[in-house]
């Protein structure tokens, strides 16, 4: 009979394996609790630099729109509406126009043309955002004050230069507000919104055409087959096929507004002031702490921290609301 | 065979030795030295510690990273020097053991942009100026800047103000001027480097202030001449606290920080603005160094005196170059003698 000297191999090389496997995973976990570690540790870093201004406002700080480092007293009102409000315009822009560039390069374009086109995007993706804030403040500030801002007070706005109210601002409450303005330059809530649209569609619109790109040709075929539009295919099977993916890839892009810092700088105006108005200047949560933060000393410091704890709040909270509204999407479709 | 195949060894040994030694004798001549803080005498320091290393080779290494870091870093005893465009608090120089002392001057100018007005064209009085900021007078035309400007025609138009987002020396010393001239912004705005401003829009350093004037029609705002120079903006005379009205030019910054009170000023605390001088331009600004009076490092603040003395006494083309302006001769030593009662070094 034959000895089997190989059978103690396998067992070794199975505990071999197994402690391999234990050791990959522990490095996974660990890949993944420094991004749990940086996190939480960024939040709590933020809040106990900001316990002072808390400590001393309290709830105030939230819906105060003073900010006064003369007299010490701060409050956060306008950053957290500058933020939010210039993150609204973007999206509201940059996702239907993102939608636009995805469904043609994954139904309508020419297959030689796809490529150059994703490849382009791709590459405004990485423009760094100092050249949007440049770009901003010397070409497209300017332009929007000399040839879109005249247009939009005088047949939207309550502030008209000849004082004759347009029918739309008489007749459609609030529009008359959002667009009336007397302050004669670009650089406004809207014109920000409209710089960060820009720097948002390339992250909105490669991810919706990668996800486009995985719908089943034989679902579409299909649709086509029955006599849709291109329109019904986009809007009937390939949208809802990805609908996940999609509004993850809107909430990528939604991130990046809320948190940019140098180009809204360049094209929000800088005022604290609260106003309805869309053309008037603002400011935001990040634009306010890369302002202030090298001078600030004391209470001021322990506010823009405050500042930037509320920003992982609103983070938070706009992150929670697309995590519900996917939920409640995926539990209409049963039905 | 064993030495041969130690040779190259060897050879290493020997070419290390003698790169250290090198290394070594440049160590003992050259000295690196640190500062950091205001950005106002960034680019004057620059161009000084270029020419200091071509002279002595000890190299100065300036963060700009604005005063109030400027001042942190120096607390905690990382840097040589401080810089900051605020002077500190003689109670806060004497808890951490520090002393400070101008070492440039500059101006900071109103600027406008109208249709047709050119520089030195629009006069203004510190009241008016400060109601300007308030948003108190909102038009081009209103009789307060008329009563100021006889024989020039301002066309009315909407005053919108720019003032500077970032916290900033050149604010710092701006409202501070304003809190002098109107007791109203001493009591509702005060000030500092960076405040609640009434009204207007904010431009992200000079050169966003200068952008947002030159684009903003009917604008008004404040530089540092250097700025207002480089841009060809147009700048305002200001009427200062003797009653004439002045151009800014180096003269009138000079001539502020020579009729400044510095004699009653202990530790220099002294902010120059609205300076009495008939001559004098009422928005003249300087930026303090600040340093250990017992330092640790002696070799470095040995090195740190010596390359201020070569600033201040050969650093004027170099200054006036960039328009900033020399400290006047008195002044010099006074401060001399600052450093041979205050410091040890």
């Amino acid at each position: 009979m034959p000895t089997f000297p190989a059978t103690a191999a396998p067992e070794q090389r199975a505990i071999r394996d197994a402690r391999h496997e234990r050791l990959f995973r522990w490095l996974l976990k660990g890949c993944a609790l420094i991004v749990l570690a940086a996190l939480l540790g960024a939040a709590g870093a933020t809040l106990w630099g900001g316990r002072e201004a808390f400590a001393t406002f309290g709830w105030h700080f939230l819906v105060s729109s003073e900010w006064d480092p003369g007299n010490d007293v701060y409050g956060a009102l306008v950053p957290v509406y500058g933020t939010l409000a210039t993150s609204f315009i973007a999206l509201l822009i940059a996702v239907p126009v993102s939608f636009g560039i995805a469904v043609y390069l994954s139904e309508v374009a020419p297959t030689w043309l796809r490529t150059p086109i994703a490849s382009a995007i791709e590459l405004l993706a990485g423009i760094p955002s100092i050249i949007y804030g440049m770009w901003g403040l010397f070409i497209f500030a300017p332009f929007f004050a000399e040839h879109i801002k005249p247009w939009l007070t005088n047949n939207l706005g309550n502030k008209p230069d000849d004082g004759k109210l347009s029918w739309v601002a008489e007749h459609v409450p609030f529009v008359g507000k959002l667009f009336g303005s007397d302050y004669p330059f670009g650089a406004s809530i809207l014109v920000a919104g409209i710089v960060l649209a820009i720097m948002i569609i390339p992250f909105i619109s490669s991810v919706m055409r990668e996800v486009f790109q995985t719908v089943p040709t034989r679902l579409k075929e299909s649709a086509y087959a029955l006599g849709s539009s291109t329109w019904e295919v986009s809007w009937d099977i390939v949208l809802p096929y990805t609908r996940s993916a999609v509004i993850g890839g809107i909430f990528l892009g939604l991130g990046r507004a809320l948190g940019e810092t140098m180009a809204v700088t360049f094209v929000l105006g800088n005022a604290m002031q609260l106003s309805a108005s869309l053309l008037d200047p603002g400011t935001s949560i990040a634009s306010t702490i890369a302002n202030q933060f090298s001078e600030a000393a004391g209470l001021q410091k322990s506010s823009l921290m405050a500042l930037a704890f509320l920003l992982f709040v609103v983070t938070f909270i706009v992150l929670l609301i697309a995590r519900l509204m996917l939920r409640r999407l995926a539990s209409k479709e049963g039905r | 065979m064993l030495t041969i195949r130690n040779l190259p060894v060897r050879f290493a040994a020997v070419a290390t030795l003698a790169v250290a030694s090198t290394f070594g004798a440049a160590a003992a001549q050259a000295t690196d030295i640190t500062g950091a803080g205001s950005s106002f005498v960034y680019p004057v320091m620059s161009k000084w510690s270029a020419a200091y290393a071509g002279k002595t080779g000890n190299r100065l290494n300036y963060q700009s990273v604005g005063s109030g870091a400027g001042i942190a870093q120096i607390k905690e005893g990382t840097i040589d020097f401080g810089a900051s465009d605020a002077p500190m608090k003689a109670e806060d120089l004497q808890k951490y053991g520090l002393g400070q002392f101008p070492i440039v001057v500059g101006g900071i100018v109103p600027v406008v942009n109208i249709a047709g007005v050119q520089a030195d064209q629009v006069k203004l009085d510190g009241a008016t100026l400060a109601d300007i900021f308030l948003g108190k007078i909102t038009n081009w035309n209103d009789p307060k800047i008329a009563a100021l400007n006889a024989g020039l025609a301002l066309p009315a138009g909407k005053i919108t103000v720019v003032h500077r987002s970032d916290g900033s020396g050149t604010s710092f010393n701006f409202t501070n001027y304003l809190s002098k001239v109107s007791p109203e912004w001493a009591s509702k705005v005060k000030f500092g480097t960076a405040v609640e401003w009434p009204t207007g829009v904010g431009g992200k350093g000079n050169e966003g202030v200068s952008q947002y004037v030159r684009q903003i029609k009917g604008s008004i705002g404040y530089v540092e001449y250097a700025y207002a120079v480089k841009n060809k903006l147009a700048w305002v005379d200001l009427k200062n606290a003797s009653g004439n009205f002045m151009k800014p030019s180096a003269d009138a910054f000079a001539a502020a920080a020579a009729t400044a009170d510095w004699a009653s000023a202990r530790d220099f605390n002294l902010i120059m603005t609205n300076a009495p001088g008939e001559q004098a331009w009422p928005i003249t600004a300087t930026t303090w160094m600040i340093m250990y009076k017992s330092p640790t490092n002696a070799g470095n603040t040995k090195v740190a005196f010596d390359f201020f003395k070569y600033a201040l006494e050969h650093g004027q083309p170099a200054a006036s170059e960039l328009d900033y302006v020399p400290l006047p001769a008195a002044l010099v030593s006074r401060i001399e003698a600052y450093w041979a009662a205050e410091f040890k070094h």
